[in-house]
């Protein structure tokens, strides 16, 4: 009886406690993603008081709709298959091989996901296009065909799969996998029964993201693709912003929504299928040299491909900001701490820009921190269906376009207390967005990896849950809250769609600068925006590199 | 309990770290409106992203009239308009600038603003004045939308420029031009209403099938036509550009000359100024701003010699008052349009979204 009636108690406090977790992420995202953007939506199908569902299947029947939402699924899908196919080896090599330059490498291939897409747009085009190094070396041009915009994809989205599947394959022990070989399974059948397995939640969160970028992808597809190719994304700008067609927005924002909340089932079934507890070590103890002429072309390989296809374009930015008037100096760097000479686009030296993107991107990583943190241990716990839909539910800020929250901030947020249109920390707000659900994703699959029984053990023993969290869970998922943050904070960085919408002029961020003097002709803007690129690239690598070390450090000394 | 102790107070510290921060964000702004009793200080311009005016030009308006601008630029001219369409009545600034006359029926229509007739009116041409009776929006700069050339291209291959629209579809210019989608860029725009003005309602589309039979090349904005295709850009020149024309702004060579070091004694590019559409911006009050006081004042300073001779050099526009001193390089590197075409505001909003799709099957399919 008194064994019964404590564990009702503890059930109890324990769905409570999960209510808590879960209270300060609800609100977060009831207040600056959904009241937003559902209304927005509603003023674009509600039109004097009379819902206009009608308008669904009217503007879905339009036959320029119906191409952009075609060509949108078949290029996010080839370019997430292409992503795989493309960065897997890469996470392999990460995860497994120790060679010279790792960290500095890793750092670098996540420089491109956290660039602002004009800036790259322009990069990949002086290596795709006329002129471009495969044009001089083969005569072969891509710039308007969708190759170009598979490429960048790939260049953008190979460290979401290097990290996230790379991440996980680091700290999966080898020694499971020679322990099925010495029981006499293949190096194929081993690795396809023992590591794959393991890795499947992770590939598949690593897709999902990939897919969830590419199929919302705005830039790019505006760049590279030029005015024949669009988006879904690139139409919801477009009506918004260009035409006021709300309607339409709205149509094809529900649109979006679908698509993703289908991927997002997809992906909470194939990890429901797969998730087992998986037994974690330092993935320090996991890598080795490589070992074999096989193991060093592997390696070869794919450190040939990051040199193509992420480090050409990136030193094309670089030797662009280098090369001045008089040969190749710093001149468009120390043209960057004067006050324009006319007093023009800015009413601050454009390195102003370097301090207030770290200063948001600072803020930002905090909240998603705080927000994405709460969210994922609140969801750690084998969950019931109410839970697993707000697993979901935190995914979609990656799904929705940056117009749609940023149209809806501007028409939801206009009044006291939550007058916040002309403040500051809309910037970081509408970045945390888009981090948390990075830091969610990241800490997850950690999290729902711990053995469950270490946590009974230790309640059984009279620990708190608090006790219990910083004793079990906080080890084992330093690392991945590390990696988190550094996203968080890389994407903040970089964040364009909606910073563009508030930032203001006293204050831009690096990538509103950048597009800022891009916007204006003359050498002087164009090389200074090819410095402020390569500063925003470099910051990047730094704050990556950064964590890399902070990580390791801690975590050397405590398993 | 002593590591648990810590936890807690190291969470409660990030989480009003958080609040704190917010809370001084929501200060900074309120310190404009809570001035108590006595007239508001900071009057906000919203405007779009390329509005620039000099520091020292907007001190001398706080010196004259006590009021602080605040610039908040929206996006580009699209989208800035658009937003004020949808906070109307409650805007988030007192007078937008930026609303030119291909948008400007979209706006009056929609009533953002309140009617004011800005001191110094009788100064400003005449043509500019599209809301002449009504006063509902002050016309503040004009800027002419043309074809810019490379000079060098021109003179090694022993071939003039082209002068008008015509020149443009003759085969001694095959594949050399690159223009804007008009759908997503206001050059790109503006070149098709040029093109509209100059062969009539019936006849611009007879001419942008000779331009593509000529080689016309479209790109999504004005960024990638003038920074990547454009060869006589200073972008265009490291990306190995190979087209010599492109649809850019009458104001783009002095531009070119003004932002090198050192400055070169001629412009690298030059305009062909048969080829012009011409754009005027205007400002207004917006309902329901509130300090009406300070954006009234406002609205008297744009039009004010002061402003309108420091416009140029910031934003690249014309003045629109008689009379203004252009710098010199505007006057010794920049072209006069030969009579720019214009297309009336009504005419553009009625026919904008139809022109825009028949444009768009045309000439990208």
């Amino acid at each position: 009886m008194v064994l019964a009636r404590t564990e009702v108690t503890k059930s109890v406090r324990g769905s409570a406690a999960r209510l808590g977790l879960m209270a300060g992420p609800a609100v977060f995202f009831a207040v600056f993603f959904a009241y937003p953007v559902v209304a927005i939506v509603g003023r674009g199908l509600e039109i004097d008081g009379v819902w206009q569902f009608g308008r669904i299947g009217e503007v879905l029947s339009r036959p320029d709709i119906l191409r952009v939402l075609w060509f949108t699924t078949w290029q996010a899908l080839a370019s997430t298959a292409l992503t795989l196919l493309i960065a897997l080896p890469g996470a392999y090599v990460f995860a497994r091989f120790d060679f010279p330059g790792k960290r500095l490498l890793r750092a670098v291939v996540t420089v491109p996901f956290v660039l602002p897409t004009v800036v790259v747009g322009t990069a990949f085009l002086a290596l795709l296009g006329r002129g471009g190094l495969l044009d001089e070396l083969w005569g072969v041009r891509l710039d308007t065909t969708v190759w170009a915009i598979l490429l960048a994809h790939v260049f953008f989205n190979y460290a979401v799969v290097v990290r996230t599947v790379g991440g996980l394959w680091s700290q999966l022990d080898p020694r499971q996998e020679e322990a099925a070989r010495v029981l006499g399974a293949g190096r194929f059948a081993a690795w396809r029964r023992v590591t794959l397995p393991a890795l499947g939640p992770a590939v598949a969160a690593g897709a999902l993201m990939v897919f969830l970028f590419t199929f919302t992808s705005f830039g790019v597809v505006q760049i590279l693709g030029g005015p024949t190719f669009s988006t879904v994304e690139v139409e919801i700008y477009r009506q918004t912003a260009q035409l006021l067609d709300l309607s339409t927005a709205a149509v094809l924002t529900l649109v979006q929504f679908a698509a993703v909340g289908a991927v997002l089932a997809v992906h909470a079934w194939t990890i429901r299928r797969r998730e087992t507890a998986l037994k974690l070590v330092d993935p320090a103890q996991t890598a080795r040299r490589p070992r074999g002429p096989g193991q060093w072309a592997l390696l070869g390989g794919v450190l040939a491909t990051i040199l193509l296809l992420v480090l050409a374009p990136l030193a094309v930015l670089v030797e662009r900001s280098l090369d001045g008037p008089g040969g190749y100096g710093f001149d468009h760097y120390r043209a960057l701490t004067a006050m324009d000479a006319s007093g023009g686009a800015f009413l601050v030296p454009p390195i102003d820009a370097v301090w207030n993107s770290l200063r948001y991107a600072l803020v930002a990583t905090a909240i998603a921190l705080v927000v994405g943190g709460l969210a994922a241990a609140a969801l750690t716990r084998k969950a019931g269906r109410l839970l697993r839909g707000f697993d979901a539910l935190l995914m979609l800020p990656l799904g929705v376009s940056a117009v749609t929250v940023g149209f809806g901030f501007l028409i939801t947020l206009d009044k006291p207390p939550l007058d916040l249109r002309a403040s500051w920390i809309l910037v970081p707000l509408a970045q945390a967005l888009v981090g948390v659900p990075f830091v969610v994703r990241m800490m997850l699959p950690v999290l729902r990896a711990v053995d469950g029984r270490l946590r009974e053990a230790a309640a059984v023993l009279g620990a708190s849950p608090l006790r219990v969290w910083r004793e079990v869970d906080l080890p084992l998922v330093r690392r991945a809250l590390l990696i988190a943050a550094g996203f968080a904070f890389a994407i903040s960085l970089g964040e364009f769609g909606a910073t563009v919408f508030i930032a203001r002029p006293d204050n831009p961020t690096l990538p509103v600068a950048v597009a800022r003097l891009l916007g204006r002709p003359g050498e002087l803007n164009y090389g200074q925006a090819m410095a402020l690129s390569t500063i925003l690239m470099v910051v990047c690598a730094v704050a990556l590199l950064v964590l890399e070390r902070i990580r390791t450090d801690r975590s050397s000394g405590e398993f | 309990m002593s590591t648990t102790k810590k936890i807690t107070v190291t969470a409660l510290a990030a989480a009003l770290g958080v609040t704190t921060l917010a809370a001084c964000g929501g200060e900074s702004k309120d310190s404009s409106a809570s001035d108590g009793g006595s007239k508001p200080k900071t009057v906000t311009l919203v405007s779009h992203d390329s509005f620039a005016a000099s520091a020292s030009v907007l001190k001398e308006f706080t010196k004259e009239t006590g009021y602080t601008v605040k610039v908040l630029k929206s996006g580009d001219a699209g989208a800035a308009l658009n937003k004020e369409i949808l906070t109307k009545g409650s805007p988030q600034g007192d007078v937008f600038f930026g609303v030119d006359n291909t948008l400007l029926s979209r706006a009056l229509d929609n009533g953002l603003f309140t009617p004011y007739e800005a001191k110094g009116l009788g100064q400003v041409n005449d043509e500019a004045q599209l809301d002449k009776d009504k006063h509902r929006v002050t016309p503040v700069d004009t800027g002419d939308i043309c074809v810019n050339y490379d000079k060098k291209y021109f003179a090694d291959k022993k071939l003039a420029p082209p002068q008008s629209f015509d020149d443009l579809a003759k085969p001694a210019y095959k594949n050399l031009l690159v223009t804007e989608n008009v759908a997503t860029s206001s050059p790109g725009l503006g070149f098709l209403l040029g093109s509209v003005g100059k062969y009539g309602e019936d006849g611009w589309q007879d001419y942008w099938k000779k331009l593509k039979e000529n080689g016309v090349k479209v790109v999504d904005g004005w960024e990638q036509a003038y920074n990547e295709e454009f060869s006589g850009s200073a972008g265009g020149k490291k990306a190995k550009a190979d087209r010599p024309l492109v649809v850019s702004y009458a104001s783009s060579p002095p531009a070119e000359v003004l932002f090198s070091k050192p400055q070169p004694t001629e412009a690298p590019t030059g305009v062909a100024t048969g080829t012009c559409f011409r754009q005027t911006e205007f400002a207004g009050l917006l309902k329901g701003a509130k300090n009406e006081a300070g954006g009234k004042a406002l609205l008297d300073f744009l039009v004010s010699r002061k402003f309108q001779e420091d416009m140029p050099l910031n934003m690249f526009v014309n003045p629109v008052i008689k009379d203004a001193k252009l710098p010199e390089v505007f006057t010794k590197f920049g072209a006069v349009a030969v009579k720019p075409q214009t297309v009336a505001p009504d005419t553009i909003a009625k026919n904008r979204e139809q022109w825009v799709q028949s444009w768009s099957s045309l000439v990208l399919k």
